[in-house]
């Protein structure tokens, strides 16, 4: 019964978010987009990061693998050809990349995923200074703001699907049980190592075509600007915001930081910095559990005064 | 050129250690990883930049000053900031998470107030510009002292936590931090001590820095990921590790731009560490 | 299982709490001012480079035109000016989001461009589409065949990598034939968008003028010891060295160059080079060293311009993109004062018109703006343009450079 309501809601948001830009203007569409860009990337982070409490700063690698593949293919291969091609290039590199590291634990995994990002950046734009000649690239894809805002809501309900079905299939009590303890988890016939590098690699797909899609909006691509490291810290904070543990965590996490961020970048420029590193401080003192939890507390004094009366 | 690529490099890694020999301390002590670390150093820097620039006092007495200053910044916010998440935290995974976030906050705050106070533009002074040949290379004495200053506060950090017992207690809580308490050691007093030591050094780095660098408001993010390449190659919480690192990374460096191409320098070091880290995930020197 | 009722529930109110707020915010206005927007990068890795050209210059522009009473339209009245100013955090998604903001939330009536060829090149299809004029002081010409076509809106006022290749070549290749260099060239440049666009360029234009091309080298970002580069160059036997640098690499370039007492007859660092601390930070020893950029630096104009920005701003503006941003002001001031408010026509006005300006009276080819100084070179304390060599105030290039001290 739940479980069928749950659908329901789900289409019938997803329909809701479909129909929203039709009653707002040209910046709204951008705003959509960059939200729902978060919405992807945030969820996908969590959906490798939640369960498994790895925490990962490799998100703009792939995010910059697939605007690059773009920038680069543009003009060769129609626009669905080239997201096939950036998502076989990210699961390439997520699964040479995972089976490599993914013994490395804690800080250790953290600090290489952040040096990973970097030495990507570094190769290309080494591969790209001596071998081609060519660092910057132009991408004239024609796409409208709202296509690629669709698309990107499509990849958010394949996204949020896709952790759904993993928290009700048995591969979510063998990700829990790495979640919790990894030695237990192998003793107790998991394999680890298999659903550790499955679900990286699902992740790592899932926000190269973040970083795919959103390419044609920038018109001109280079290492610097596709490989930005906030683009990592700002998908972890927000997924730690609403909670990576929950399927909705992320999502509650991303829409109002990210409505945040654009509330201080318009109305407070010069104070950006300031204001949005007091923020951060004040969410880990205040929201310890992520937003999420806020609701399991006000449940809970709810349901224990009841009990009282 | 071998031996002044060599020179060059070893100059180049000095500076390195020595802003990663704070770094590592923090660590390796108080558990903490401070992605704010960076911004200590540039303080420091931008600290002696006013002496010099506004006082014209020389940047020697600055870095002096700097240092007690670096101390209590990182002693306040250990003590405001971090202190309570460390007491709230139920498991290990949950600190590692507060403090990514807290720390990547306080990076954004100061260099937020960087900005306000001093604008973004390239900052420095000229001092000590003079050359000293070293092994047919050329070398800035500002440079030179860098480096000396690395090794100087590195072995004596070093002797400190061999021969005293003030740093045996320290050790004790890098290496056993579950064991401390029970031979009376105060665990909270030793994190609090570790992180303000490294606050000092790191702002004696910043102060070295702005002698021969000119830098702005931002770069604080750059070297804290330079120190923290350096801090896990070298070992956390290793001393002697995180100068080697420092002088290899400068090194290899140096080389790979000579020999091989300039534009391979920073992929070079990462391909490093990325090895590291799988090869000996505990640190070369472990 | 996880697929909770009150977590969607909770999303969806976040959602549509939010997005209600941005429809429909944008009111009719009468018309009391003039509304100007912009957005550049004042945090993050840009900043440095956007706070030295672009923002003192938009700030001192507004604050001229303040004093004056506003901006003139075509029937002589006055509207003052109200500037809206957003951060892009160095970001592109950023960027492109604020020009939407400006052009259809805020409706403003002219966008400043962003600071950097790479942020000019993201918005350039967005004012097409929006129908802004964008006049790109801070952009060299991006390598697009048809560009006007493709953008007619769009104006570059940086010149192109080949013109500054070429001016270069005009200042070397005298000095070669007269035996003054020996025609030997040591090149390095920073990978990104503006070395290799910029050091491709010189590449064909050296290789034409049969300059030897000895050490031809590029290093990445974040780069912070130049001491093996340099040595190799010295022992590249050049007499003419060239990077094509940015801020912070010059500034280490420079320092290294005079601490090992490297002193090839040419020394030619990049962007920084421009910049008014570059002559202090080196005890202004920097006597004869050539860049890119330039200025006259005996036109009234501009003698009058580095008062005002030196006493409004309380600080000197550099000597390549800050007197060329502060003319494209002058040129959109001006084309307003003929056209009024009418886009269209003042990009139309933009493309054809003749304008005064601090760098003298200008007009715009194939939307270019040709008419600049490409090369200068430090003497007695000024970055005096040297090339192109027929330009109406060049000075004469130093060349031997003399010593560092």
């Amino acid at each position: 019964m739940s479980k069928q309501f749950g659908i329901l809601a789900f289409v019938v948001l997803t329909a809701a978010m479909a129909a929203l830009p039709f009653g707002i203007g040209e910046y709204g569409h951008g705003v959509l987009v960059g939200m729902m860009s978060y919405i992807v990337l945030a969820s996908a982070w969590a959906l490798f990061s939640g369960p498994t409490r790895y925490v990962s700063l490799a998100t703009v690698a792939f995010f910059g693998i697939g605007a690059y593949t773009v920038a680069v293919l543009a003009d060769h291969l129609p626009f669905g050809a080239i997201l096939v091609v950036a998502g076989v290039i990210g699961l390439g590199v997520a699964l040479l990349v995972g089976m490599a590291t993914l013994r490395l634990a804690g800080v250790y995994f953290v600090i290489f995923s952040f040096g990973l990002a970097e030495l990507v950046r570094q190769l290309i734009t080494w591969f790209e200074t001596s071998v081609t000649h060519t660092l910057g690239r132009y991408i004239f894809v024609e796409i409208t703001t709202v296509q690629i805002y669709w698309l990107l809501l499509g990849l958010a309900v394949i996204t949020l699907a896709l952790r759904w079905w993993i928290e009700q299939s048995r591969l979510g009590l063998a990700v829990h049980a790495i979640g919790d303890d990894e030695t237990v988890a192998r003793h107790a016939g998991v394999n680890v190592t298999g659903v550790k590098l499955a679900l990286f690699a699902v992740s790592s797909v899932l926000i190269t075509l973040a970083g795919a899609i959103q390419a044609p909006r920038w018109t001109y691509v280079e290492p610097s600007i596709v490989f930005n490291p906030t683009i990592s810290f700002i998908t972890l904070v927000m997924a730690l915001l609403g909670g990576p543990g929950r399927m909705w965590g992320p999502v509650a996490g991303a829409v109002p930081l990210y409505f945040l961020f654009e509330w201080i970048a318009t109305r407070f420029p010069d104070q950006n910095a300031v204001i949005l590193g007091l923020v951060f401080v004040a969410i880990v003192f205040l929201v310890p559990g992520g937003l999420l939890s806020l609701i399991d507390k006000w449940r809970a004094r709810g349901s224990g005064e009841q009990s009282h009366a | 050129m071998f031996l002044s690529t060599l020179v060059i490099g070893l100059v180049l890694g000095g500076t390195y250690a020595l802003i990663a020999l704070g770094l590592t301390i923090q660590y390796g002590i108080a558990r903490i990883m401070n992605l704010a670390y960076g911004e200590i150093t540039i303080a420091g820097a931008f600290f002696v930049l006013m002496l010099v620039s506004a006082m014209g006092l020389s940047p020697i007495l600055g870095l002096i000053l700097v240092v007690p200053l670096g101390f209590a910044i990182s002693w306040l916010v250990y003590g405001v900031v971090l202190h309570p998440l460390v007491k709230r935290a139920t498991h290990g995974g949950q600190l590692e998470i507060d403090s990514i976030l807290v720390t990547f906050g306080l990076m954004f705050l100061a260099q937020g107030l960087f900005t306000m106070f001093f604008g973004s533009e390239f900052k420095g002074y000229n001092w000590l510009q003079v050359p000293v040949n070293l092994l047919g290379a050329k070398i800035a004495a500002g440079r030179m002292l860098g480096l000396v200053i690395a090794v100087l506060i590195g072995g004596g950090l070093w002797i400190a936590m061999q021969r005293t017992r003030w740093g045996v207690n320290l050790r004790a809580v890098a290496n056993h931090p579950e064991f401390a308490p029970l031979v009376g050691i105060d665990r909270d007093r030793a994190a609090r001590m570790a992180f303000g030591l490294g606050g000092g050094i790191a702002a004696a780095g910043g102060a070295v820095l702005s002698m021969y660098q000119p830098f702005t408001a931002i770069d604080g993010g750059f070297l804290t990921m330079k120190a923290l390449v350096i801090v896990i190659m070298g070992g956390v919480g290793n001393l002697g590790g995180a100068l080697m690192a420092g002088l290899l990374i400068g090194v290899v460096e140096a080389f790979v731009s000579y020999a091989i191409d300039p534009g391979l320098t920073l992929a070079a070091t990462y391909a490093i560490f990325l090895g590291v880290l799988l090869w000996r995930p505990k640190g070369l020197f472990a | 299982m996880d697929f909770t009722r009150r977590g969607l529930v909770a999303a969806t109110a976040v959602c549509a709490l939010t997005l209600t707020s941005f429809s429909g915010m944008a009111a009719a206005q009468d018309r009391t001012s003039i509304r100007i927007g912009y957005a550049v990068s004042k945090t993050g890795v840009n900043a440095a480079g956007a706070n030295t050209t672009t923002i003192p210059n938009y700030e001192l522009w507004a604050q001229d035109v303040e004093a004056a009473g506003g901006l003139t339209l075509p029937d002589g009245s006055k509207l003052p000016l109200e500037i809206i100013a957003y951060d892009d955090r160095s970001a592109t998604e950023d960027l492109v989001r604020s020009v939407e903001r400006l052009a259809r939330q805020d409706e403003v009536d002219f966008i400043l461009a962003p600071w950097g060829t790479g942020f000019n090149l993201a918005v350039a299809p967005l004012f097409a589409r929006f129908g802004y004029p964008q006049l790109a002081g801070t952009s060299v010409v991006p390598n697009i065949d048809g560009l006007s076509d493709r953008w007619p809106n769009s104006f570059w006022l940086l010149g192109s990598s080949e013109a500054y290749a070429h001016s270069l070549v005009d200042v070397l290749k005298p000095a070669v034939d007269n035996g003054a260099l020996n025609g030997k060239v040591a090149m390095i440049s920073i990978a990104d968008g503006f070395g290799i666009e910029l050091s491709s360029g010189a590449r064909e234009a050296f290789t034409d003028a049969g300059l030897d091309l000895v050490m031809d080298k590029t290093y990445p970002l974040g780069t912070q010891d130049f001491a093996t580069l340099l040595q190799e160059a010295e022992g590249s036997g050049a007499d003419i060295f060239v990077a094509y640098s940015y801020p912070g690499d010059t500034f280490a370039i420079t320092a290294q160059a005079k601490l090992a007492s490297y002193n090839p007859k040419v020394f030619h660092p990049g962007v920084g080079t421009n910049f008014p601390v570059y002559a202090p930070m080196n005890d202004g020893k920097v006597e004869g060293v050539m860049s890119l950029g330039g200025i006259d630096a005996n036109s009234p104009a501009i003698q009058d311009y580095l008062a005002r920005h030196a006493e409004i701003l309380g600080k000197a503006p550099d000597s390549w993109a800050s007197p060329v941003i502060y003319a494209s002001l002058q040129m959109l001031q001006q084309a307003i004062e003929r056209k009024g408010l009418d886009r269209e026509a003042v990009s139309a006005e933009l493309a054809s018109g003749t304008f005064d300006t601090i760098l003298g009276s200008l007009s715009l080819e194939d939307n270019q703006l040709k008419d600049l100084w490409y090369i200068g070179q430090w003497q007695n304390g000024n970055f005096v343009g040297i090339s192109p060599t027929d330009k109406a105030g060049v000075a004469d290039a130093v060349i031997p450079k003399p010593d560092w001290n």
